[in-house]
């Protein structure tokens, strides 16, 4: 076990323990939060950071058997699947959104007072 | 490191089915539209750490790869189905 290898599984280990903590915090937004709106804005934002974090985590361990094109290439599609998601996650959610404002669903507030008037004038 | 990857794997479907509860009892329809995503979300993770594990990353990753532009695309149809039918 080289002093690279070593070094390498030290940051493989930060680096997906915080993709997955994202994800814990995320779902424990998901569950927590009165409505649907807050629910949407916790998951597309945690879930999306702890891809991207833990997708760089696994891409870096593909390589720690020797630099071969092979690993290359596998670790290169795992940063492809990281830079997708960082792009499609607020995108999904965005259309989500869209689709459940315009069908109706008004933002929860305290009181119960819509602060949104609806429909739109 | 394959302990790691394997206590990670655990903890994330643990988080899976957490989130499931919010797909059995969310009150609206949208809630388990979201509740879809997350786990897709997580399942895609589990999938490359299961890669890991087996040492066949070439070919987990490209699963993981159609995981992920599968799960967008579901995402996305979701969104413009749902308004039109105005179900929520």
């Amino acid at each position: 076990m080289s002093i690279l290898t070593v070094v390498l599984n030290i940051v493989v280990i930060v680096l997906i323990s915080f993709g997955v903590f994202f994800f814990a915090t995320g779902t424990v937004g998901f569950l927590r939060f009165p409505d649907f709106y807050s629910r949407m804005q916790a998951t597309g934002k945690c879930d999306t950071l702890g891809v991207v974090l833990s997708c760089t985590g696994v891409a870096l361990y593909a390589l720690h058997d020797g630099l071969s094109l092979g690993n290359i290439l596998v670790s290169l599609k795992i940063m492809f699947i990281a830079v997708f998601w960082f792009l499609g996650g607020p995108t999904a959610t965005h259309a989500l959104l869209n689709s459940a404002f315009k069908s109706g669903i008004l933002p929860w507030t305290k009181d119960g007072k819509a602060i949104i008037e609806w429909p739109p004038k | 490191m394959d302990n790691f990857f394997l206590a990670i794997a655990l903890v994330l479907s643990f988080l899976v089915l957490i989130c499931l509860y919010r797909a059995v009892f969310g009150p609206t329809v949208i809630d388990r539209i979201i509740s879809v995503g997350v786990v897709g979300t997580k399942t895609l993770l589990v999938l490359l750490l299961m890669g890991l594990i087996y040492k066949r990353m070439d070919m987990f990753v490209d699963i993981s790869l159609l995981y992920a532009i599968l799960s967008f695309i579901g995402a996305l149809i979701f969104a413009k189905y749902f308004v039109r039918k105005g179900v929520l």
